[in-house]
């Protein structure tokens, strides 16, 4: 842990503070930091946020949370084995700054790419486990997240195993171009196979969930639920003021819209997740 | 020809729209409104035709001629309902056995409040699910724009083919220079580097087939119609497990990082 009166010190290596960030995975901010909630504005110290799942204790909100937290409040300890952890994005279409907004990212995330694959047990039960990460891209879908996600779905139907899957994402990325496009149908082929054999996916959609991973394998799943208040849908809120010329409903393309309109299974608070998934899980044990 | 130069010419007034194509590459074309669900999109036209005699459905965007079939076809912009009414063609191809011709010319699925509270992105979403299984062959070809997901909704085919002039996207290259510095006036040096013409989807293994648009467009026709009938006559041959196979792999290998 990096000590307060260090924080603004630069570090003789800028490497040596990023390998740090790798090894602890979970961003090194002070706990006596405050910050203040977006909804009910109360101040809160991001320890005490950060114990409470990142959730604010007065109203609720739920902050974005990065992957690593997320697989620890879900998965069995020390249950998660993960898989193509090194695989990394390249400049494919030479686009202009890329490389360096994909430096910037991993400094940022400590994570090599915007989605973490893997298996793992929850309640004890087997399964795959795949967690998008905000703080890499806002979890764009590029090359890499659409194989690493391909090879968690090929793997499961191989061996089995239902897949469960957080989502967070902008979209596809646009810096991999045309290619980027294509892991949308890449990842639903992956997914298809996986339901075709009688497996089971469930999807939890966070904040925010838009683009080319909602029109693809986060409305694919069997069962499709969300964190409230999370924004879903397709264009951007901002892409559809333009179009539309005129401001939009208050809770529009949130969670709560979508379970109205008949487009989630649930909204589902991040503290009763791991139970929802258990119950889930325990629920498609075949024969019992 | 630079990229630009391409949009340019995939978006101009004069060039065909999908219901050229429908008449003049099919012959007996019924076409089949609504998707049973909520409505009939008319920035998707579908039905049942004849390619050289052979019975195909056929499924096109259809942007309109004039500004008011235009408006009353949403330009090509199509909502959820488009692409379900798309699906349920092509499920009912699949009973009865026949192929499935696509035409696709679209800026993007519509982006509006009427498209996001009935599931733009779940219609999209269940056709990527539903067509790469889809027990029957599918072609699909860029006749002008290939906007993003609202292009891949109908673009999950056996072989995608493009007018040499067409482009294919994963973002508008107005969007994409907006995002990028700010200036959405910035289209010329975006559509440089989305690399979305013909010739740099070709290299990059999207597509299989670059279709010539000579000065007499009636030629397009001419060779779309009897290179249509002969790829499907081929895709017809190969045993329906083979064929899906294929189709998995031809989408599976696009974006493979090198491993390490």
């Amino acid at each position: 842990m990096m000590l307060t009166k260090n924080f603004f010190k630069k570090p003789e290596n800028p490497l040596e503070w990023y390998d740090n960030r790798t090894k602890n995975s979970i961003p090194d901010i002070p706990d006596q930091m405050c910050i203040s909630c977006p909804k009910c504005k109360a101040i809160l110290l991001t320890g005490d946020l950060n114990e409470n799942a990142r959730v604010c204790p007065k109203c609720g909100y739920h902050f974005r949370m990065n992957a690593r937290q997320r697989v620890g409040m879900i998965a069995d300890e020390n249950s998660f084995s993960e898989m193509d952890a090194e695989m990394r994005s390249t400049n494919l279409i030479g686009f202009p700054n890329y490389d360096k907004k994909l430096w910037h990212a991993r400094l940022e995330s400590g994570e090599n790419e915007a989605v973490i694959c893997g298996t793992a047990q929850i309640g004890g039960f087997p399964c795959c486990l795949f967690v998008m990460e905000p703080h890499f891209m806002m979890g764009s879908m590029g090359t890499v997240v659409g194989e690493k996600i391909t090879r968690l779905f090929e793997y499961a139907a191989e061996k089995s195993l239902p897949v469960i899957g957080f989502t967070v994402s902008g979209g596809a990325r646009m810096q991999e171009g045309i290619l980027s496009l294509m892991q949308m149908a890449k990842t639903s082929a992956a997914v298809k196979r996986h339901s075709d054999q009688g497996n089971l996916y469930v999807a939890i959609l966070t904040d925010p969930t838009t683009g080319g991973v909602t029109a693809s394998f986060a409305m694919e799943a069997d069962i499709i639920v969300a964190e409230p208040g999370a924004l879903i849908g397709f264009a951007g809120p901002r892409v559809i003021e333009q179009t539309m010329r005129q401001k939009l409903p208050p809770n529009f393309q949130r969670s709560e819209f979508l379970l109205e309109k008949g487009f989630l299974d649930d909204i589902v608070p991040r503290g009763r997740q791991r139970d929802y998934l258990v119950s889930l899980l325990s629920l498609h044990q075949r024969g019992s | 020809m630079e990229a630009y130069e391409r949009l340019a010419a995939s978006r101009a007034k004069n060039r065909p729209t999908g219901m050229s194509y429908i008449h003049n590459i099919f012959t007996d074309f019924l076409e089949m409104h609504g998707d049973r669900r909520f409505g009939d999109d008319k920035a998707v036209v579908g039905g049942i035709a004849r390619l050289c005699g052979m019975p195909v459905t056929v499924i096109a965007h259809e942007k309109g001629v004039g500004t008011k079939e235009k408006i009353s076809r949403n330009f090509g912009s199509a909502h959820p309902e488009g692409y379900r009414k798309a699906l349920r063609l092509m499920k009912q191809a699949e009973k009865f056995k026949r192929p499935v011709v696509c035409f696709v010319d679209t800026a993007g699925a519509f982006c509006g409040i009427s498209a996001e509270e009935r599931g733009e992105g779940e219609a999209i979403a269940e056709n990527l699910k539903e067509m790469i299984t889809l027990k029957t062959p599918i072609l699909s070809v860029f006749i002008g724009e290939g906007g993003s997901g609202g292009a891949l909704g109908l673009a999950v085919a056996d072989e995608v083919w493009m007018l040499e002039n067409a482009y294919y996207s994963v973002i508008s290259p107005e969007g994409c220079a907006s995002i990028l510095w700010k200036d959405s006036s910035k289209v010329k040096e975006a559509a440089e580097c989305l690399k979305l013409t013909a010739d740099d989807l070709f290299r990059m293994k999207v597509i299989e087939r670059i279709i010539p648009e000579p000065e007499n467009f009636g030629e397009v026709y001419e060779n779309l119609q009897s290179e249509l009938y002969h790829t499907l006559l081929l895709k017809e041959a190969l045993k329906p497990e083979d064929m899906l196979q294929q189709r998995y792999d031809r989408f599976r290998r696009l974006g493979v990082p090198a491993q390490k």
